[in-house]
């Protein structure tokens, strides 16, 4: 892990804790089904914050309303108000393909495009008209994958399909795609849990390292995960909001006995 | 004993087979499951397949072989000189078994007893007026030849028949007795079931190969003989198309060739557009209600007789074209034309487009989509640059397909473009197509072995492995996409 970057993000997050993304009263259903009570949770700029809690307890639901993604469900609806820069994300007059390109997503399974390393880079800022020319694209490829830390295992091979990659090399390449875009926020749902050991070691050391840059909100399943690269961290439970706090109080004095139970491996 | 009662106590034994079979394996292991190999039912199947199976098989073998073995050995009983001028020994011993199933028939419902049968002479009984009461018409009357030929064709036949019967029963019998004593707990009959429901599996999948193989050789003969009196250069690059059925044909298979393109040609550029759209509609955009409503609706249209698509062609599509479009240009007068029949098909193949295309698009992972949509593209942008190119490989494939359907249309071609063999590029005048000239070729009234029928074949050959190269490379994407996201 990068000391440096860590401590220029602490110092900077400690600087000025501002609040990038706040949900305040936000419920979602699927149809007749609620799957979020009144959740208020605040995201903080430059810091990750992880979501944690058993399956189905709407941490991911939560994540996917921060960028609208719920959207492409037809059955969800969501009421309560979240808000980007204090902006509401749900006002009639936010464009959500606007919003999406400023809150980026990273997803569970590695999904990279059936396209070659160099498209799957250059898809997003195209379609966003953020480059152009070619020198332009060659740039923002190279910039995306350095910064993903996958530009030296890759660089010979650009044109070749992204799906060709090991699976760890996928989700980094899906994270250098959203990067690309030049996100504000970045959300990340459970982004190791189809990797193994190695890879995930390296995607949290890359997670820890655009923190400097980004604004990353991560769900992860995995608690030691959550209290390496996380700076807050938030537990869900049925639905509801149990507790939020910085990583480190709710790793070693949560106010609840739920969220001690279950960092603590006795439920869940 | 007939034919279907054989083959009814064959199967009456491999049932009675089943639960004798069955009785024992419960008996040898005092009526306790847990000592036997298999289940009990297993046992009872083992006898039963052991029963009907080699029975039959040596039946279906008897039925293919008796009627060789018998007419070779009758037809060295006819001199060549009784066969009549002009006539073939084949013509004289069809005779002779007419009249042989004729004195069956006498027999069974005339009244007449065996004695009398076997007493009955040519010379002396008019046979003819005979058979004629039992429906068996001659043409002429019998020679005692023929007469001699058919009544030892009678007597072997009848023997054969007999010894047909006893050997299927005495195999069956056998092999039931044989199976039903070596029960015993130990036996593996769940194994010997399985076995053979793996011969059977493959039995069937052996049908469907060796009648392709039976197709194409008998195509391939029949081209060889074709083309042992008819230039294949000729055949080949020849732009004259000519069958003059007293000889002396121009085959030139090119204007056939460009004919059958052109209106495939057509036809794909109205289906695999529409087609497409439709399939993006229904798998992006439309609900589900809508959905579960259009896609059987459209899937109609291949339901539909292409004769009824050709009737559609010849009546509405035809004349409209040629008044409303062809006239009015100056562009010709004909109703039929390969833009009537390319129209036309061009609808008949639509559903196929769109189904596959449909299934294809919806096979693209949701997390293609997902992952698009969360860099901020819109829906028209997904998929144009994200679902679109990761479906095309199986996009194509159904392309494909559509079109060696295309090529080997028939019907609709006859009524909507007409018979007249045409190199030209006018869409609006008539042309015709391998197919079409396959059908009339062979349903004219020539000679069989004469070129202007035998082309037929070698048409047809040539559009097999057109088709079947089409085919090929269909499969051969459809494979590939498969690997695509794994």
């Amino acid at each position: 892990m990068s000391e440096s970057a860590t401590e220029k993000a602490l110092s900077a997050s400690m600087e000025r804790p501002e609040i990038k993304m706040r949900g305040t009263n936000v419920s979602v259903f699927y149809g007749a089904k609620q799957a979020l009570y009144d959740v208020n949770l605040d995201v903080r700029e430059n810091s990750v914050t992880a979501l944690i809690g058993p399956s189905g307890c709407g941490k991911s639901t939560f994540l996917r309303c921060l960028n609208r993604m719920n959207d492409t469900i037809d059955i969800c609806r969501v009421t309560g108000e979240i808000t980007l820069d204090d902006e509401n994300i749900y006002a009639p007059a936010i464009d959500v393909v606007e919003l999406r390109a400023r809150v980026g997503m990273v997803f569970q399974k590695p999904n990279p495009f059936p396209k070659s390393i160099y498209e799957n880079i250059v898809y997003g800022p195209r379609i966003h008209g953020q480059v152009s020319t070619r020198a332009e694209m060659d740039e923002i490829v190279e910039r995306s994958l350095m910064k993903a830390g996958l530009f030296n295992e890759v660089k010979d091979r650009l044109h070749e399909p992204g799906t060709g990659l090991s699976g760890g090399q996928q989700q980094r390449l899906c994270i250098a795609r959203a990067i690309a875009v030049s996100p504000e926020v970045i959300l990340m749902d459970e982004p190791c849990s189809a990797l193994d050991p190695i890879a995930t070691a390296k995607v949290e050391e890359l997670i820890d390292e655009l923190r400097v840059n980004y604004t990353i909100v991560i769900v992860t399943h995995s608690m030691q995960q959550a209290a390496r690269v996380s700076q807050r961290t938030a537990m869900f439970h049925l639905g509801n909001l149990v507790e939020e706090g910085p990583t480190e109080k709710m790793f070693t004095n949560p106010d609840t006995k739920l969220t001690q139970d279950y960092i603590t491996g006795r439920f869940g | 004993m007939t034919l279907g009662i054989l083959v009814l106590i064959v199967l009456g034994l491999a049932a009675i087979g089943y639960f004798m079979g069955r009785q024992r394996a419960l008996k040898t292991s005092e009526r306790d499951g847990r000592k036997l190999h298999s289940l009990v039912g297993y046992y009872g199947q083992s006898v039963a397949l052991f029963t009907a199976v080699p029975a039959l098989f040596l039946l279906a073998a008897w039925l293919f072989l008796q009627p060789v073995v018998i007419e070779n050995s009758i037809s060295d009983m006819i001199p060549e000189a009784s066969v009549p001028a002009g006539g073939a020994k084949s013509l004289v011993m069809v005779d002779v078994r007419r009249i042989a199933d004729g004195l069956g028939l006498l027999a069974a419902q005339g009244g007449v007893s065996e004695a009398d049968l076997s007493d009955m002479r040519a010379d002396l009984t008019n046979v003819r007026t005979r058979l004629a009461t039992v429906g068996v018409a001659l043409g002429s009357d019998v020679s005692p030849v023929v007469f001699k030929a058919a009544k030892a064709y009678r007597d072997i036949d009848t023997a054969a028949t007999l010894a047909r019967d006893i050997a299927v029963l005495v195999v069956a019998l056998g092999f039931a007795l044989w199976s039903w004593a070596r029960i015993s707990p130990s036996l593996r009959a769940r194994n010997v079931s399985e076995t053979f429901v793996t011969a059977l599996l493959m039995g069937s999948s052996l049908v469907a190969i060796l009648t392709t193989v039976g197709i194409v050789g008998s195509l391939l003969f029949e081209s060889i003989s074709f083309f042992k009196m008819y230039p294949a250069s000729k055949f080949f690059l020849s732009t004259t198309w000519n069958p003059q059925f007293r000889g002396g044909s121009d085959l030139g298979f090119l204007p056939l060739l460009w004919g059958t393109l052109y209106v495939s040609f057509v036809a794909l550029l109205v289906a695999v557009p529409i087609g497409l759209m439709i399939a993006i509609y229904l798998a992006e955009y439309a609900g589900g209600t809508l959905r579960s409503f259009a896609k059987p609706a459209i899937e109609v249209l291949a339901g539909i007789p292409t004769i009824v698509y050709g009737l559609f062609a010849l009546i509405t599509v035809g004349p409209f074209l040629r008044d409303w479009i062809a006239q009015p240009l100056g562009l010709g007068s004909s109703s039929s034309s390969v833009m009537t029949a390319g129209l036309v098909m061009g609808i008949m193949l639509i559903p196929f487009i769109s189904s596959l295309s449909d299934d294809i698009i919806n096979a693209v992972p949701q997390s293609m989509r997902d992952g698009s949509y969360g860099l901020g593209a819109t829906q028209s942008e997904t998929i144009k640059q994200v679902i679109l190119p990761a479906a095309l490989p199986g996009i194509v494939g159904a392309f494909l397909l559509a079109a060696s359907r295309a090529i080997g249309e028939t019907m609709i071609v006859v009524m909507g473009a007409g018979a007249a063999a045409r190199l030209d590029l006018n869409p609006f005048e008539a042309m015709t197509t391998v197919t079409v000239k396959i059908v009339s070729q062979l349903t004219g009234d020539t000679e069989f072995a004469s070129p202007e029928t035998l082309v037929a074949f070698a048409l047809g050959l040539t559009l097999f492995v057109f088709t079947l190269a089409l085919n090929i490379v269909a499969l051969y994407i459809v494979r590939k996409y498969r690997e695509q996201y794994e």
